[in-house]
């Protein structure tokens, strides 16, 4: 994927089939994976056994017994279905407005400054450059911006253009807007990936054989691009469906903009309801494996990393 | 030409966008500067106070340097064990690579939330104690991946002719890698540090989940928000903020000078 | 770590070699020997196992089959950095985060010689680059690189120093000019050179020994000069120079001369210059050594006289001017001849014969391939 955008102006990859076998290649891989196996694989089994469990007979909060209870899957469905259904909507639009917002300036740093490698390392810090502040920080800023005392809303409810009673925090919007405003850099960087290393001499080919500005990006720029859009939405979209910092009350979020995150931190971390949030993190990844395994079929798995 | 207004558009769209990317961290840095008492949410005055005597509210300090201490060791270890692996993924064959490429990659597109959980049901059943320890355990594990694709895009700018040439002149195996390969791949290797660094300090969902009583600075904010945030975390916010440009920067100007003496 | 460095070159020796790899067989069955002090060319088309034989020969392969001999010392199971041998790469594999000064001193100071920096000092002197001895490769040209990679090898004063295609990414006239600075040194320290290159110009202009390899396999090995006079199959006729071949059944065969019946025409060549004298065999002449007439020439036992046919060809290449003719039923020749200003103006189309002098005649060991005989 495209995580090393920012190494700026790196030296070309040297065509290199990997040559050597042997026990050192064992050696070098088993400490790190060893170490993901320990804490990242089995961490599902521990999720999917938990999602599992009974609770405990003797009715103390927190504890539970192995089992076999399915049913709290189709507790978690029923009981927290709008959360579930909102996430994966959220998430869909902040997806495809991040994207809408983010192209251009991909498009802006790789083509335009591509000859000018100091601008363009000045504006990849710049879009990188949110990243530098906690995330917290830029999400509670957001919310000190749009509270409802603050210079903007009181300035349309003055237009006019807002009731007395409107306001920002806690509304769909908000969220959405938290969220794109997080995400567009995931977005950016991998679309300006993809679009640094396109040829701008097909451009140029096209432009020669009749097509216009906006037939050339639709038929020659977009097509090449696209594993840099396929990257970033997936970059975006699976963590904002997981996400619920920015949906939470305290943040951008209101009553009725739980996420599915919102529900899992809320059942594990203070309910200690144990299985209900494993089985709903068992679905969500459920989720996320169809669809990343729909793009591993087409693209298979070298290109992932 | 015809698109000459154009041409003005897509500047002015990008230079705008980058205006809004900027407001919180406007909002951040001029609201450390607010002299307020508990809450920092009403601007009151001017104060230099919150940066003169950042652990004045001690709680931030600490949290502060439990980040620290927590992406330090989880850097070091995830930067020594994401080489290993990006080295062998490059220069050797072995079987069973597609498995180790998707092993590696599902921890980029797993929802934090989800590892969080995991971890923290694993935690549960083995009956470990939630602290220091738990956090480092989990940041290394998810920086890993990170690390292995910034390292892995380094050595394949590495000719394996160098190797061989280094062989040819009568240095062995562990002499060729520390005098040829490692000093090729450090400017790798350290951007992958930073990487890992930059991810562990900033992380806090997985955190939330594994922490237990523990504090870091990203789950101090958050618990802080409901009742209002102390103006010094907005110090160290904006601190670490300038730091990090301040040497993203320095790198930036730092190659160009270089690429520029080399052309002569 | 054995360090005996020879003060002139050794002996390769090269026996039963044989390397597979997943898939196909790189190197079949060699057996080479290369003098001491020789310089040496192993030449043929990419994928013919040159490339993998030298790395053999310097380590960084190891045989499936066979031995390596350097001055009679058994060498193959020993790692590359425990051999004798230095390598000058293709791309020269210079050390990028090094000065020019600190790459050539790398293998002296491994071996832990004293005073590598003087020394390394001489061996730039030698190849007249001292003055850049603090710069970076990546700030040199192409040909100071190459030299400085020589350097680099050479100090370390080696038994066998292995060349892989080092003139390939130099501009011609810098190649020749490297051409003839390499075969001075060469001599002048009395090493011995391996060069490994599909330049069969290369080959011929700088080696003691040339050896062709097809395949896997060395096809024929001697002198350039013999080489080139004598092709024994084939793929040397074609490969080096160029030749016209004439495939016919053995007519006559006696202790002086052999003629085989080609298309109705009979073709004879020197017993002592031809290979086999049974069945089908493939005769050649190199087409410098044809000229053609404008009319019929006189029979004789001397000649060989092919025609009438017709110039379909003219190309001028300075030196020469080389024709194709088409005679019909027999196919096309191929005549080069040399541009001295005096040679018959002829046209496209014209009418002429071909002829060569008997004695320029060489029999093949074996056939072009898709005229294999089908015993």
């Amino acid at each position: 994927m495209a995580f090393v955008a920012l190494g700026g102006s790196a030296p070309e990859a040297v065509q290199q089939a990997p040559r050597k076998t042997g026990r050192v290649a064992l050696l070098l891989l088993l400490p790190g994976m060893s170490y993901l196996a320990l804490f990242f694989l089995t961490p599902f089994v521990s999720l999917v056994l938990t999602s599992l469990k009974q609770p405990d007979p003797s009715g103390v909060i927190g504890r539970y017994d192995f089992g076999f209870e399915l049913g709290n899957y189709a507790y978690a469905v029923t009981q927290y279905l709008p959360q579930i259904l909102r996430s994966f909507s959220f998430a869909l639009v902040a997806t495809v407005i991040a994207l809408a917002v983010s192209y251009p300036i991909a498009y802006f740093i790789a083509v335009k400054a591509r000859n000018k490698p100091l601008l363009k390392g000045l504006l990849l810090t710049l879009v990188v450059a949110p990243f530098f502040i906690s995330m917290l920080l830029r999400t509670f800023a957001w919310k000190q911006i749009f509270s409802n005392d603050s210079w903007i809303v009181n300035t349309l409810k003055d237009l006019g253009v807002f009731g007395a009673d409107s306001y920002i925090i806690g509304t769909n919007f908000a969220v959405i807007f938290g969220l794109v405003y997080n995400f567009i850099p995931f977005m950016t960087l991998p679309i300006f990936s993809s679009l640094d290393r396109l040829d701008l001499r097909l451009v140029e080919a096209g432009a020669d054989l009749y097509a216009n500005p906006a037939t050339t990006f639709r038929k020659i720029t977009f097509p090449l691009s696209l594993p840099g859009v396929i990257s970033g939405t997936l970059l975006t979209f699976i963590p904002i469906s997981g996400d619920y910092v920015v949906a939470s009350r305290d943040f951008l979020g209101g009553p009725e903009t739980a996420m599915m995150g919102n529900v899992v931190e809320a059942n594990f971390l203070r309910i200690q309801d144990y299985p209900t949030a494993s089985a709903l993190s068992v679905m969500l990844m459920a989720a996320i494996v169809l669809l990343v395994s729909a793009y591993v079929r087409k693209s298979g798995t070298e290109d992932l990393l | 030409m015809k698109f000459s207004l154009g041409k003005f558009l897509l500047p002015t769209y990008v230079a705008l966008t980058f205006l809004f990317l900027a407001i919180p961290i406007g909002y951040t840095f001029v609201f450390s500067f607010n002299d307020s008492i508990k809450s920092n949410i009403i601007w009151r005055g001017f104060t230099w106070d919150n940066w003169l005597n950042v652990c004045g509210q001690q709680e931030v300090c600490d949290a502060f340097g439990n980040s620290l201490i927590v992406a330090v060791s989880a850097t070091l270890v995830s930067t020594v064990l994401g080489t290993m692996i990006a080295i062998a993924l490059v220069r050797y064959r072995f079987k069973f690579r597609n498995a180790t490429n998707l092993i590696l990659f599902l921890p980029l597109a797993t929802p934090e939330v989800v590892m969080g959980a995991g971890l923290a049901a694993q935690f549960l059943d083995f009956g470990w104690q939630k602290g220091l320890g738990t956090v480092i355990i989990a940041h290394t594990m998810f920086t890993l991946s990170f690390v292995v694709v910034t390292v892995k895009a380094r050595v394949a700018t590495l000719d394996p002719a160098l190797e061989e040439a280094g062989r040819d002149l009568y240095a062995n195996p562990v002499q060729v890698f520390w005098k040829i390969t490692f000093p090729l791949l450090l400017p790798g290797i350290l951007a992958a540090a930073m990487l890992a660094f930059a991810l562990s300090f900033d992380d806090f969902i997985i955190t939330q989940f594994n922490s237990g009583a523990l504090d870091t600075f990203p789950k101090f904010v958050y618990t802080a928000a409901a009742r209002g945030i102390p103006a010094e975390a907005n110090v160290i916010g904006s601190f670490v903020f300038i730091v990090a440009i301040a040497i993203v920067l320095a790198v930036q100007i730092r190659s160009s000078i270089k690429q520029r003496k080399l052309a002569k | 770590m054995t360090t005996d460095f020879a003060a002139q070159g050794a002996d390769l020796e090269l026996v039963g070699i044989r390397k597979e790899f997943p898939g196909f067989v790189a190197v079949e069955n060699l057996d080479l020997k290369i003098p001491a002090g020789e310089f040496f060319a192993l030449l043929g088309p990419s994928g013919c196992g040159k490339t993998t034989t030298l790395r053999m020969i310097a380590g960084l392969e190891s045989p499936t089959q066979g031995q390596i001999l350097i001055g009679g010392k058994n060498v193959t199971d020993q790692k590359p950095h425990q051999r004798t041998v230095n390598t000058v790469f293709q791309n020269y594999a210079l050390f990028p985060h090094m000065s020019v000064l600190e790459n050539v001193a790398f293998g002296l100071r491994q071996r832990k010689v004293s005073d590598p920096v003087a020394k390394a000092q001489a061996a730039l002197d030698m190849v007249e680059l001292n003055h850049l001895a603090q710069r970076r490769p990546q700030q040199l040209s192409g040909g100071q690189q190459q030299r400085v990679a020589l350097a680099r090898a050479l100090v370390n004063r080696p038994a066998l120093l292995l060349l892989d295609e080092p003139l390939g990414a130099l501009d011609l006239k810098l190649r020749r000019q490297m051409q003839i600075e390499l075969k001075a040194i060469q001599i002048e320290v009395g090493l011995t050179f391996m060069h490994v290159t599909h330049d069969q110009e290369e080959a011929m202009d700088m080696a003691d020994t040339v050896a062709v390899m097809n395949q896997g396999r060395i096809e024929q090995m001697g002198a350039p000069e013999k080489l080139y006079d004598r092709p024994k199959t084939a793929f040397v006729a074609k490969f080096l120079g160029q030749s016209n071949i004439f495939v016919g059944e053995v007519a006559e065969a006696d202790s002086t001369k052999v003629s085989i019946s080609f298309k109705g025409h009979k073709l004879t060549a020197p017993a002592e210059r031809v290979e086999k004298s049974q069945g089908k065999v493939a005769f050649g002449v190199r087409p410098e050594k044809t000229m053609f007439h404008e009319s019929q020439p006189q029979a004789s036992s001397d000649v060989n006289i092919l025609g009438p046919g017709t110039i379909t060809d003219i190309r001028f290449t300075g030196v020469s001017n080389q024709y194709q003719i088409d005679i019909p039923e027999i196919g096309e020749l191929t005549v080069f001849a040399q541009n001295v200003g005096k040679s018959p103006v002829v046209e496209l189309g014209a009418e002429v014969w071909v002829s060569w002098r008997v004695e320029h005649g060489f029999g093949l060991a074996d056939l072009p391939s898709g005229e294999e005989d089908t015993e």
